[in-house]
């Protein structure tokens, strides 16, 4: 063996220590910033979920109750929940009493094998969905987010949550069953501090995603959240946004963009063009500056656009 | 992290490692630098000339989310003289996705496919000399597609509904480059179209279909097999000029379920 392979065998083993030294903490340098009193939101990247990223695109929040901890959302993976976990006990004392999943997609419920089964809760057709659906979406995470997934298994919530108010400690909370971006979106506003947890019905600076949209049942939800006229709404994915006058920006932005998306593919639909074209369509200013437009307009035009050429076929002959 | 992919791609290149050698000379050919090129050719076009040609197009996102979906748009317009096209994805279990034969209509096809995973997929358009022109790009998909039963399947609703066909024409504005009007066709067609890969459910699947004018002209000739997707949707375009009135659409399944329906312009 000559001298240069012998150096090229160390530095492959040297490559393979560092992979497996990586692989085993994943670090998503998860830092949470307080929000209101006892209220913690820990943002995720406006990303697609990649290996860098570790599927953290996502946001996560806990409230520090004075009887214990309120955590919406899990996150991605079973490393990301145990560091969420580590990352509340460096800021309280007071135990878990509650985590709850917003909807069944797996950057929100995958976190849950770090918290104690009987803590996890949802609305029932989330708990469905999860139970169905939860293995093909984790198959999927190990795909687009690699070594970070480590370990990741489906917990199913075990918890129904019913609509409603709740207290714990001194938060009066409020469930809400929605729908539009799921078939069942789970949203926690929270009447002491005036915080709306929105889950995936609002995104902020960042394209929503519509792999099981009802883009007119989505409207009709925003418009409830904006009844509600919180204080600060975290949303799914993106910063939080505050009341200004009557305005929540992120809930204008997230409206805005399902009806322009609405539209464009009614219109595409009326003039013939095939899914193709669609996808390749020119975008517009007012959305080019969302964060991952282009791969997220393709793949809303593959969710949502077999059902606006239908509209647009006329209706059948038969001879 | 970053410096270690850097330090692996390093060695790679320097020793050639065999996933990044040049693939053997006979494969070379292929620009889409496919393992299974070379059956794809035995099997599709043994003893025939084939070239690869850009002038025929295959548009598909480079990423397929929904493996059941996936879109694809074939053009050889570019060509003169096309009469036959074939469709197909070198590693799908069935390999042929549809061949479609233009009469009056141009070479182009719009279509959604079932892929089972990543694969090339391909157009070959014969000209009158009997020479194969080949375009195509490489899909990336988690996959699935192939093996998973028709939501049809599940249902009473396509019994019902079996064959129906709902479709509509457009006279398009002239486009950069056209001179005139040309007409869009785009129809639907009820039908579950499984491909027989998934347990216990039999291949049920559209086999022909006839597009024809007015004057009983033929527009297109349309033979799907298994790898189109459920309710299949196909777009077409027919040249300016062409006052063929309502279009006439027949055919059938391989149960031998008749397709019958027109579109009125
Ligand atoms: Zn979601």
């Amino acid at each position: 063996m000559n001298r240069l392979s012998l150096w090229m065998l160390r530095l492959i083993l040297l490559a393979v220590l560092a992979t497996t030294a990586t692989a085993a903490d994943f670090d998503y340098a998860l830092k949470p910033r307080q929000i209101a009193e006892g209220t913690w939101v820990l943002l995720g990247r406006n990303e697609d979920f990649t290996f860098t990223n570790g599927g953290n695109i996502v946001n996560t929040a806990f409230v520090v109750t004075g009887a214990g901890v309120l955590v919406i959302d899990t996150g991605p993976s079973r490393l990301y929940g145990e560091q969420l976990r580590r990352a509340i006990a460096a800021i309280t004392d007071e135990s878990i009493v509650k985590a709850l999943n917003t909807h069944h997609h797996p950057d929100h419920f995958l976190g849950n094998q770090a918290f104690p089964a009987q803590l996890i809760s949802a609305l029932p057709p989330a708990i469905r969905g999860i139970a169905t659906e939860g293995r093909g979406f984790t198959d999927n995470l190990y795909r687009l987010s690699g070594d970070a997934m480590k370990g990741t298994e489906v917990v199913v919530p075990s918890q129904p949550i019913e609509p409603g108010e709740f207290s714990i400690g001194g938060h009066r909370f409020e469930a809400f069953s929605l729908d539009g971006h799921t078939a069942s979106d789970l949203v926690i506003y929270d009447h002491t501090t005036g915080v709306l947890f929105a889950g995936d019905l609002v995104f902020n600076g960042r394209t929503p995603t519509t792999p099981h949209a009802r883009i007119g049942r989505w409207l009709a939800s925003l418009d409830r959240l904006d009844a509600l006229a919180p204080r600060i709404v975290v949303p799914g994915h993106g910063e939080i946004s505050e009341l200004v006058g009557s305005n929540i920006g992120a809930i204008s932005q997230t409206r805005n963009y399902l009806h322009w998306l609405e539209s464009t593919l009614l219109r595409a639909a009326q003039r013939g063009l095939d899914m193709t074209e669609v996808m390749t369509l020119p975008l517009p200013p007012e959305v080019r500056g969302l964060a991952v437009i282009e791969p997220e307009f393709r793949r809303s035009v593959g969710h949502l656009y077999p059902a606006a050429e239908q509209d647009a076929l006329a209706h059948p002959h038969q001879h | 992290m970053r410096l270690m992919a850097i330090a692996l791609l390093l060695i790679c290149v320097t020793q050639g490692m065999p996933a990044h050698a040049a693939p053997p000379a006979k494969a070379a050919k292929d620009p889409l630098q496919s393992a299974r090129w070379e059956d794809m050719r035995q099997l599709l076009f043994k003893r025939q000339r084939v070239v690869f040609d850009e002038r025929v197009k295959v548009v598909a996102p480079l990423t397929a989310e929904n493996a059941l979906n996936v879109p694809i748009r074939v053009d050889a317009s570019a060509l003169p003289g096309v009469r036959k096209v074939v469709v197909f994805a070198d590693n799908n279990p069935i390999t042929e996705i549809l061949r479609f034969y233009p009469g009056l209509s141009q070479p182009n096809l719009g279509f959604r496919a079932k892929l089972q995973q990543s694969t090339p997929v391909r157009a070959a358009a014969q000209t009158a000399d009997g020479v194969w022109h080949l375009g195509g790009v490489w899909v990336a998909t988690a996959g699935g597609g192939c093996t998973a039963a028709s939501f049809g399947s599940a249902s009473l609703e396509w019994q019902r509904r079996l064959n129906e066909v709902s479709g509509r024409l457009w006279s398009r504005e002239p486009e950069a480059g056209a001179a005139a009007n040309q007409q869009r066709l785009r129809l639907r067609i009820i039908h579950p179209m499984d491909t027989g890969l998934a347990d216990g459910i039999p291949a049920f699947f559209i086999e022909e279909l006839k597009l024809t004018d007015a004057h009983g002209q033929l527009l297109m000739r349309i033979e799907s097999l298994e790898p189109v997707s459920e309710n299949p949707v196909f777009t077409l375009d027919i040249p300016a000029g062409h006052e063929g009135g309502r279009v006439e659409v027949s055919g059938r399944d391989n149960n031998g379920n008749l397709i019958k329906s027109w579109i009125e312009p």
